[in-house]
């Protein structure tokens, strides 16, 4: 069996186990890393874009528009390879997690506003008759309700973070695909590589099936 | 002589069209005042000017026991003596009935979780609904959700009750239940301001029927009076096909 010890090679996938699965670690923490700080400045950055002073309001759609246009990629490469040059030496980590947080913050943004404006006017108005602050009725009505809605496209999200994550390989963060990379070439087998492609299917394929689990609940309520 | 609610030369306009064209009002402590007229008569507008859901001309001047309605810290202190209950109930889909009682005691008035939800279960007896307050909003009727809605504003203790249509939304053999909360309610001695289509109410339980068309007061009184024996033409329109059908 040639194609068996070339591709899903035993002894090779045995000795570079080790290595992938500290990519994978290092994966998993960059991938958790970005999405939670995404959120965080998603939700941040939809405020400012509901509810700020205009000329703020105005800076959020910029921002947010740049940064759903540019490609991760090159983010990536600018801030790694060009910021240095003005003295912001960063880690390729946290090169990496700024530029999957900048860009992840700008859909989050887009998202929970979709949300937010997906709630009726009613509940604005029936808590602002009760006598709820604009922040007591954005945390206790409206979140909980915009939230709900959005964990879908929220959980789409993430998975594209994840997969994301991979391109930081480039800026020699050893990562499950920079170790599966190197894996490879110490031992001149491409086996590193397809496993390093299964572990990534296997943790995302989970998440892929429980978005069209809770879109497909979600439109049957709907109905 | 000014009222618990006093409401000067009231304007508001859409753009170039005047929805409200110079109210005056005054609603003593204690009056119930059901405002009647066409839609589109500016009714629904002229209570949701009282706690300012809609901005009103500067000219224009409300008060509420004293204390303007304006912006900022003074309209928190308004709305929390201003309950409200809107044609759609706007019940919080995601938390229990008895939490939508509680919740703006809680975050306004800073009362205990146990206080509030003592409170919130008292209420919620009163509106006839004590039986129901684990359940979710979604699973009571049309007639139940308003009557927890309506225990929801009571539960903010407010000196002034607005009611905007609060049976328009309902099936008719729900409209009664609220109705006699409603009734109830009024006797209790709470201030309150109805815009509703119910003539029967109107007639048993208001003090004053305002009839109100194209943005103005055209005529008020005792129910008796305005109901049965209207001066105005525009009144006696209205009257007639409302209750001639």
């Amino acid at each position: 069996m040639d194609l068996f010890d070339t591709f899903l090679n035993a002894e090779v996938m045995r000795r570079s186990m080790p290595m992938l699965m500290q990519g994978l670690w290092i994966t998993l923490q960059l991938g958790l890393a970005s999405i939670v700080a995404g959120l965080a400045l998603g939700l941040g950055l939809a405020m400012v874009r509901l509810y700020a002073a205009a000329p703020l309001r105005v800076l959020a759609r910029v921002y947010i528009d740049i940064f759903r246009s540019i490609p991760l990629l090159v983010l990536l490469i600018v801030v790694y390879y060009a910021l240095p040059f003005v003295g912001l030496r960063l880690s390729p980590f946290v090169s990496a997690m700024s530029a999957l947080t900048l860009v992840s913050g700008a859909y989050t943004a887009e998202i929970f506003r979709a949300g937010i404006e997906a709630i009726p006017k009613g509940q604005f108005e029936a808590s602002a008759a009760l006598g709820l602050s604009p922040t007591q009725t954005m945390v206790d009505v409206i979140l909980p309700q915009a939230v709900k809605i959005v964990i879908p496209p929220l959980t789409n999200n993430s998975i594209n973070v994840v997969k994301d994550t991979a391109l930081a390989s480039v800026v020699a963060m050893p990562d499950l695909l920079k170790q599966a990379t190197q894996a490879q070439a110490l031992a001149a087998n491409p086996t590193p590589l397809i496993v390093a492609a299964v572990i990534y299917v296997a943790f995302l394929w989970p998440l892929v099936a429980a978005v069209s689990r809770m879109e497909r609940r979600f439109a049957a309520r709907r109905r | 002589m000014t009222g618990f609610v006093s409401i000067r030369n009231l304007r508001k306009s859409y753009g170039s069209f005047e929805v409200l064209r110079g109210i005056n009002l005054d609603v003593a402590k204690g009056e119930v005042v059901c405002v009647i007229g066409p839609s589109g008569s500016g009714k629904s507008t002229l209570i949701r000017c009282i706690n300012r859901l809609e901005g009103f001309s500067p000219e224009s001047e409300i008060l509420v026991d004293g204390i303007p309605v304006a912006t900022g810290r003074a309209l928190a202190r308004v709305r929390a003596e201003v309950g409200m209950v809107f044609q759609s109930f706007n019940l919080f889909p995601h938390l229990t009935v008895r939490e939508n009682v509680m919740l703006a005691p809680r975050r306004v008035r800073g009362t205990s979780r146990a206080d509030a939800a003592r409170r919130a279960d008292q209420l919620l007896a009163r509106v006839g609904i004590a039986n129901q307050a684990d359940k979710y909003p979604e699973h009571l009727s049309g007639g139940q959700q308003q009557r927890v809605a309506i225990a929801r504003a009571l539960a903010m203790d407010p000196q002034v009750m607005l009611f905007d249509e609060p049976t328009s939304a309902l099936d008719p053999e729900m409209v009664g239940e609220v109705l006699d909360v409603m009734r109830d309610l009024a006797r209790t001695g709470v201030t309150m301001i109805v815009v509703t289509h119910e003539m029967g109410f109107a007639s048993q339980v208001a003090d004053r029927v305002i009839f109100m068309d194209a943005g103005q007061i055209v005529e008020q009184g005792p129910p008796a009076q305005i109901l049965s024996n209207p001066v105005e033409p525009r009144t006696r329109n209205f009257l007639g096909a409302v209750l001639n059908h």
